[in-house]
């Protein structure tokens, strides 16, 4: 036994040393949670009391999907689940006093009691092995969809002692709709007490083309895919979406007075809140700085028309001044969201790669390796690390997605033979991303975890680019 | 007049009569004087025909279309002055305009008493030769659209380039003849530049570079004399590709300038 597993050891460095050039750094920081490993937990199909049973397909996809994609929480499968599952506190059951386990006449193991899904040793015992089992059940109570929702530490013995959470959470629709709502507040409450951020309440904001060259619009959606809408209308060109740090404004470029100039709209309500676009044929690729007050794009402005340069201005465009002033292309500029630090990407050397300047434009230095084309620089909430698109090591136009720890330059490949990955936007919680891949045929926006597991397609209908996800 | 010499006669035998039966009464005087020759009235003597003193047309030589004047004055005893070819009746002595379109010869007809005269003047017309006949109407113009689809080619780019390469140079030294023969017969338009990009590279870089290669373009055409404020240029990036095939034939298609009227 011990020599097999001496050997496994052994092929395990091996294999560890042969992936070798690409450092791992980067991937651990940023999804290990604080603990170590990830901490197992149940979560049992939650059933509804009458009318409110209509409702559980959704309530049971989202709960579960949302602690599974928070990445701080693994989910136990339920086929080891007992038969019997507790949905409240009281039917839980005390096992009696431990006893000598039981022989047969010859001398054979029998399996000892359990309490059939009623004793907290059954989800925490093997094989479900879980530290902590969500339940409880929803209702329809004075046409309320009432969700009942507890959360047990499995360690501590008795449930007197195991309660964490132990809530009632109202929705306000007696729907689908209102079923996952709860779903996710209650997921939102779990994960959060193991250091996750809960998705819940961000938005994914994109481009949606409906048929191929037809008109491009902004549109949002839930995390999940859920709630798609339109909030452009302007039958043209609209792209190039960027979302406020605290989630109430969106800047983009349209097409729609000609030539590709800036908007930024408020979110809610949807409301043109004006901006100034300078004189030139081209300004595009907004973002805002952290504190939400001045955006920093990218524009031909001031120029013969060979300048693509990179500016700040106020929120509504006054005050401008530029930032770069080479006789290249620079574009997509994106601001530290810790302050202080500008990415983004560049055709100065060649092939377009990301640098990355401080505040007044000074300081520049490449972070890219300088192969192939690097583009679309995405920050991390942390500050410290990006997400880009790299043609390395395939023909040009074949980008894949890239994280790079700032610092120390190092970088993993996150999506790997798999069509063109590109314009990756990190998640609030900075531990997903969303990315746009023409992996099927047709382009889509999908997320995944910041290891590149856990892809989900999110988009289906027409063509969708450009993700930015934000509060 | 017959009658008359009757009536003559009866009264004058009547007299006769008369003064026989007042004569036979009484003893034979002396004879009276013979009666005076019955009164006989002389036929009133025959009026002259009036006579037409004067009637001339002036001038008597026209060219179709000029006019003239015809004047005529008739003298004497005159009841009735017409002229024909549609003048109809006319005073004695007068004047008329007219514009005969062939060369016409006028009768005066006077009419009294005394007789007719008559009377004539000709109008000569001669016919110019006519006018040459109006050019034929110059074929329905070309519109703006036509005449860029035409007569002004794309020029193409090597990958992340901008340069103008020579088939570019050659192709754009063409454009621009073509351009300013378009701009000088629509003196309102500006002419849009447009900028692509093949589909590899980032659509955001793409933006800037289709922008870098319309740029150059336009530079390119200025120099060539063609007006910088009448040439607008915009860049689509890798938005509008011509073909979708990942091939470099296709990828070379799409490195593209093109020119199109300007949007509204």
């Amino acid at each position: 036994m011990k020599r097999l597993a001496w050997i496994a050891l052994a092929v395990a460095g091996a294999l560890a040393a042969l992936s070798g050039q690409e450092k791992e750094k980067a991937t651990i920081d940023i999804i290990k949670p604080p603990g170590g490993h990830k901490l197992r937990i149940a979560i049992p199909e939650f059933r509804g009391s009458g009318a409110a049973q209509s409702f559980m397909g959704a309530f049971n996809e989202t709960l579960r999907g949302d602690v599974k994609n928070s990445g701080v929480l693994e989910v136990v499968p339920d086929t080891m689940y007992p038969k019997t599952i507790p949905q409240q506190p009281s039917d839980f059951r005390q096992p009696p006093p431990v006893v000598e386990t039981p022989r047969s006449r010859r001398d054979e193991l029998v399996a000892p009691p359990n309490g059939g899904g009623l004793w907290m040793t059954d989800w925490s015992g093997p094989p479900v092995t879980a530290g902590y089992l969500a339940f409880g059940y929803t209702a329809v109570v004075n046409n309320v969809l009432v969700l009942y929702g507890y959360l047990y530490d499995l360690s501590r013995g008795t449930p007197a002692n195991a309660q964490v959470i132990g809530k009632q959470y109202l929705a306000s629709s007696v729907d689908d709709a209102g079923a996952r709502q709860v779903a996710h507040q209650f997921a939102a409450d779990i994960v959060t007490l193991f250091g996750g951020k809960s998705l819940f309440g961000s938005h994914i904001y994109y481009v949606h083309q409906a048929g191929f060259r037809g008109p491009k619009e902004i549109w949002a959606m839930d995390p999940d895919g859920k709630n798609q809408r339109p909030i452009t209308h302007y039958s043209s060109l609209t792209i190039e979406p960027s979302v406020s740090p605290d989630g109430s404004k969106i800047a983009f470029t349209s097409y729609t007075k000609g030539r590709p100039a800036i908007f930024v709209f408020s979110v809610n309500p949807v409301r043109n809140l004006g901006f100034y676009n300078q004189d030139a044929s081209m300004n595009a690729q907004p973002s805002f700085t952290p504190d939400g007050k001045q955006i920093v794009y990218s524009s031909t402005a001031g120029s013969s028309g060979q300048l693509c340069r990179i500016f700040i201005a106020n929120l509504d465009g006054s005050g401008f001044r530029p930032l770069t002033s080479s006789r290249f292309i620079d574009t997509e500029p994106k601001v530290n969201p810790k302050g202080g630090t500008i990415v983004f990407s560049s055709g100065r050397s060649g092939p377009e790669q990301i640098y990355m300047m401080n505040m007044d434009g000074a300081d520049i230095e490449r972070l890219s390796e300088g192969s192939g084309e690097a583009s679309n620089p995405s920050w991390n909430p942390d500050g410290q690390h990006i997400a880009f698109a790299w043609t390395r090591g395939y023909a040009a136009g074949q980008f894949n997605v890239f994280t790079m720890d700032v610092a120390s330059r190092s970088y993993v490949q996150l999506t790997h033979d798999e069509g063109k990955n590109e314009n990756p936007s990190w998640a609030p919680d900075g531990v997903h991303l969303a990315f746009m891949s023409n992996r099927t045929g047709r382009e889509q926006i999908y997320t995944m975890l910041a290891d590149g597991s856990q892809v989900q397609q999110l988009t289906h209908d027409g063509l969708n680019f450009s993700p930015a996800w934000g509060q | 007049m017959f009658l008359r010499k009757r009536t003559i006669t009866t009264v004058g035998l009547a007299v006769l009569l008369a003064m026989f039966a007042a004569g036979c009464k009484k003893k034979v005087p002396a004879p009276p004087p013979p009666p005076p020759p019955p009164k006989v009235e002389a036929p009133a003597p025959k009026p002259a025909a009036p006579t037409v003193a004067q009637f001339s047309a002036e001038p008597s030589a026209i060219q179709r279309g000029q006019s003239s004047t015809l004047r005529w004055e008739v003298t004497g005893e005159v009841t009735n002055v017409s002229i024909d070819q549609t003048i109809g009746v006319v005073q004695s002595t007068g004047s008329r305009r007219v514009l005969p379109n062939d060369s016409t010869t006028y009768t005066l007809t006077a009419t009294g008493p005394g007789g007719t005269t008559t009377a004539s003047a000709t109008i000569t017309v001669t016919v110019p030769p006519p006018p040459p006949p109006p050019p034929p109407p110059p074929p329905p113009a070309k519109t703006i659209v036509e005449r860029l689809s035409s007569d002004v080619q794309d020029a193409y780019f090597d990958y992340d380039k901008s340069d103008i390469r020579g088939d570019a140079q050659a192709a754009l030294t063409q454009d621009a003849s073509a351009l300013k023969s378009i701009l000088a017969d629509f003196p309102n338009a500006t002419i849009s530049v447009e900028g692509h990009c093949d589909e590899r590279g980032s659509a955001e870089y793409n933006l800037g570079l289709g922008d870098r290669r319309a740029s150059a373009a336009k530079d390119f055409l200025v120099q060539l004399g063609v007006p910088a404020d009448r040439l607008k240029t915009i860049s689509y990036g890798k938005e509008r590709p011509v073909c979708t095939e990942q091939d470099e034939s296709c990828w070379q298609k799409n490195r593209r300038v093109h020119f199109s009227p300007p949007q509204q």
